[in-house]
């Protein structure tokens, strides 16, 4: 139990709100297309960290400088993702994409028991946890009370690369144009000639890259994984998205660093309000305020 | 009468336990230990599915933390028939009838407790629609269960020990009659067409008179009172209640029972609960008997984890080609309570 | 005859959008009254705030002498006011018996417990519902599809279930949105039938909604013209027909269909 509010604790929350931030990102960009809680989110995540595994110990002969290494499993990793998460879509999302909703939420559910399962069931991953390798050798500095290690400045550059890149394409590009028309009315962009189902696909491609990505730092920042890694951040990062407006990129981001603030706060204090703790900042929002902090109310009409 | 179907319910029910029985007999050696620890698990997923159908399928709520409810009624019901057995032992001719009374009441307040946190659990669910429900009740089960794994008093980590074996085929029977009985009972009745007309649309149904929070709550109530006994049921058959076997895993696997049945029908809830139950144990048994394969120094082993990666792709299919299930809505006459013609 | 519905400067907005704007009037009691105008002119927004689905944002509501302002829809409804919906708000897998008897449910005496033990006064109580929808069911020429379930019944058939259903959580006050919207001409004269035969032989207040002329002013015995959620004529039929600015609106928009 260290100290409540220190600057170590604001150091930890910010490394693991990067993390969070990275998975929100996907959850929240996919409902803001779809409409769809991607319950499977987590596990583009865990299967990023496990791709990570892999290339290290693929490309582990070639001697290259740790950065380098560390940038070339990142890829791997947002590849892994990536893959995942179109193949989900195009054989799992798709086809249900214009009935109940209800249904695409179960399939959506089937979907990640099936990644956790067939992990843990595949002999060469298994279900036991693995220890992720040091890929680049770790270096602390003091700033200030705290004790910073170089995994926490990766942690925080890469995902504001990586955010900075994503609101870029967003607000700039025709690309994002097309992404944010089809998240506003799905048919009138189709009429405007957008490749709407195109677009969907690359939603989930960014979303799934980043959620790969959020493997590796996780996999780097917390040595242990396992196939049932993606459960509890996964539904986590979703509480984190809710919490800044679900379907909304900043409060994405917004609300996952005041998750990884809170949690880590929490967890000195007791290790059980930190587990908790996402729990109640969720039924908190729900009750308080439904569209989240950086979300619009938007009016059914009947 | 109304009610002369009950006595057909009933006479299946008591020849199913004749048949078992017998079966089971040491002499016959037909059914023999194996199968009837399948045949009791098969009784209590029974209940499980049931009581998950009443709150997804009759209510039209969306709970993944069944087996949450479960939970706490396993470890109400297994905290006092543990604390009760650290008595003094009761006179002689006390000891039989007696312990069954306990079981029975313990499985009893196990329910009424789980009912009570399905109170807690129902009233977030006033405003929230299918997605979020979800998560919320996702939630509030991995809640307990953390709550649960940190409490040390009943085990922690290591779980609840030493749980008396009380549940045993005629107990278990007894129990998932009465459950499939009175739900049925329930759900032809004027309350649950009161639940069925939520699930239908919500907004008519607000505007018929029908106070849809009192029912939502009704039925989060109701389903996870029988959860809680199932949970009791279980923790006296496995002697054991730890907090992992009622996890968001476990609770998706009631969720397959009730959509491979049918969401709504309790018949289908009933048929799935039962052929899954012998599908798990046949397909665990085949993966066993698989030779292991040796690819140089390295040996694989197909393991039973396999079970449930089928199990998940069955539940993907449905919602890809039947999402109706075996009974879609309907019943089998059997559970039905025929209503005289005019 | 006494106001059976009062609404009094009744306002509601959504965001920035004015629906409705500032209402005043009365239905009186035992009377057809009839509130029409163009599509998006506030009519449904109109009935929503009656049965509680909003709270008017400004104004009072009341009925049978009582405040119901802001009250839930389900005691609206248990407090004599039923309404149809214009697109059909049906249970459809549920048969159309079950779909009368939810609307009786809030009357029924029988507790949880007596329910699932099916004590003799809940078999009783059952039987009792289950004469009374039959009784509806007859009358709206529904016996022939009474045990069908309600998804599989022609257009026609479920319009008439709908107004049964309101009709079975025993109404002083009966509200239908649109109840022509869809039919034809004959159909549309037997549906004329059925809103006189309700109110005589249930004693209910009718009080519809509708941008079919020809229906309102044949049935209605007082009509109330609105545009962009503002009064623009109310009075008889026949007045409010030959009111100028009521034919501009109606005329000037490509036609009232006569």
């Amino acid at each position: 139990m260290g100290e409540l509010f220190s600057l170590q604790q604001l150091v930890n929350g910010l490394q693991l709100g990067s993390i969070y931030a990275l998975i929100a990102l996907g959850y929240t960009m996919v409902y803001g297309i779809v409409r769809l809680i991607n319950f499977a989110h987590g596990d583009f995540y865990m299967l990023g960290a496990y791709a990570a595994y892999a290339a290290f110990f693929l490309f582990n002969a070639y001697i290259m400088p740790g950065n380098v290494f560390v940038f070339i499993v990142l890829i791997v990793a947002m590849i892994g993702g990536a893959a995942v998460a179109m193949l989900a879509n195009r054989f799992a999302y798709k086809p249900l994409r214009y009935k109940p909703k209800l249904s695409s939420l179960v399939t959506a559910i089937g979907v990640s028991m099936f990644l956790e399962y067939f992990c843990s069931a595949l002999p060469v991953i298994g279900p036991s946890p693995r220890g992720f390798p040091e890929i680049l050798p770790k270096v602390m500095w003091k700033i200030g009370s705290a004790q910073v290690s170089n995994y926490v400045v990766i942690d925080l550059v890469v995902a504001a690369a990586l955010m900075a890149g994503l609101t870029l394409l967003v607000q700039k590009s025709p690309l994002g144009r097309a992404m944010r028309a089809v998240s506003e009315d799905k048919d009138a962009a189709k009429l405007m000639g957008i490749n709407v189902e195109g677009i969907i696909s690359f939603t989930f491609l960014v979303g799934g890259a980043f959620a790969g990505a959020a493997g590796l730092l996780a996999g780097l920042t917390y040595p242990r994984i396992t196939p049932y890694m993606g459960i509890l951040p996964g539904l986590k990062a979703f509480i984190s998205a809710v919490l800044g407006g679900i379907g909304n990129i900043p409060g994405a981001m917004l609300g996952a660093y005041i998750m990884g603030i809170a949690e880590t706060t929490a967890n000195a204090y007791n290790s059980l309000l930190g587990e908790g703790i996402a729990f109640v900042i969720l039924i908190i929002v729900l009750l308080v305020r439904p569209t989240g902090l950086l979300g619009e109310k938007t009016a059914d009409k009947i | 009468m109304g009610n002369f179907k009950l006595p057909r319910l009933l006479i299946v029910a008591v020849i199913f336990f004749i048949v078992v029985t017998v079966l089971s007999l040491d002499q016959v050696y037909i059914l023999n230990g194996y199968f009837m620890v399948i045949i009791n698990r098969c009784m209590i997923f029974v209940i499980l599915a049931s009581s998950l159908n009443l709150i997804n399928g009759i209510t039209g709520q969306f709970s993944l933390g069944h087996m949450g409810f479960a939970a706490v009624g396993a470890y109400v019901s297994g905290t006092i028939t543990t604390l009760l057995l650290k008595l003094p032992p009761p006179p002689p001719g006390f000891a039989i009838s007696g312990s069954m009374f306990i079981f029975v009441v313990a499985i009893l307040v196990g329910g009424i407790s789980a009912a009570f946190v399905g109170f807690l659990i129902g009233f977030p669910s006033l405003r929230l629609k299918g997605d979020y429900l979800a998560i919320v009740t996702l939630g509030f089960g991995e809640i307990i269960r953390t709550i649960l794994n940190n409490i040390d008093y009943v085990g922690g980590p290591r779980g609840l020990l030493g749980i008396p074996k009380f549940s045993n085929f005629t107990s278990i029977w007894a129990f998932t009659l009465l459950t499939i009985v009175l739900l049925r009972n329930l759900v032809q009745s004027s309350h649950g067409r009161a639940m069925l007309s939520i699930r239908e649309n919500e907004l008519a149904s607000e505007l018929c008179g029908i106070d849809t929070t009192r029912y939502k709550v009704m039925g989060f109530v109701v389903g996870a009172f029988f959860a809680g006994v199932a949970g009791g049921l279980l923790a006296h058959l496995l002697q054991i209640a730890h907090p992992t076997q009622y996890g968001f895993l476990p609770s998706c696997l009631v969720l397959i029972m009730v959509y491979a049945g049918g969401m709504g029908s309790m018949t289908g809830s009933i048929l799935a609960a039962f052929c899954l139950t012998f599908l798990t144990e046949g397909l665990r048994v085949g993966i066993d008997a698989l030779p292991v394969f040796t690819f140089g120094a390295t040996t694989f082993r197909i393991g039973t984890e396999w079970v449930m990666v089928i199990y998940s792709v069955l539940l993907v299919l449905i919602m890809l080609f039947r999402t109706e299930g075996i009974m879609g809505m309907r019943e089998a006459k059997l559970l039905i309570i025929e209503e005289k013609k005019k | 005859m006494s106001a059976l519905l009062s609404i009094q400067k009744m306002s509601h907005y959504f965001g920035g959008l004015k629906a409705v704007s500032d209402f005043t009037f009365d239905v009186p009691e035992g009377v057809i009254y009839g509130l029409i105008g163009p599509n998006g002119s506030g009519k449904t927004t109109t009935f929503n705030l009656i049965t509680g689905i909003y709270a008017p944002t400004e104004g009072k509501i009341f009925f049978d002498g009582k405040d119901i302002t802001g009250h839930k829809p389900f005691r609206i409804v248990q407090g004599g006011i039923a309404r149809t919906f214009q697109n059909l708000r049906i249970f459809g897998n549920l048969s159309v018996v079950d779909n009368i008897r939810v609307a009786r449910h809030y009357t029924v005496k029988s507790g949880f417990f007596t329910s699932i033990l099916r004590l003799p006064s809940f078999r009783k109580e059952e039987e009792e519902i289950r004469e009374d929808a039959m009784q509806l069911i007859k009358m709206m020429h529904l016996e022939d599809r009474a045990l069908d379930n309600a998804k599989n019944l022609p257009y026609g058939a479920l319009r008439r279930l709908e107004i049964a259903r309101a009709l079975a959580t025993k109404p002083k006050l009966v509200l239908l949105d649109e109840p022509a919207a869809g039919m034809n001409p004959k159909e549309t004269e037997e549906l004329m039938g059925l809103i006189r035969r309700v109110r005589d032989e249930f004693k209910v207040t009718v009080f519809l909604i509708e941008h079919h002329m020809k229906l309102v002013m044949n049935v209605c015995e007082r009509v109330k013209v609105i545009d962009f959620g503002e009064t623009i004529a109310e009075g008889a039929p026949q007045d409010v027909g030959k009111d100028p600015k009521v034919l501009e609106a109606y005329l000037g928009r490509g036609g009232a269909e006569c």
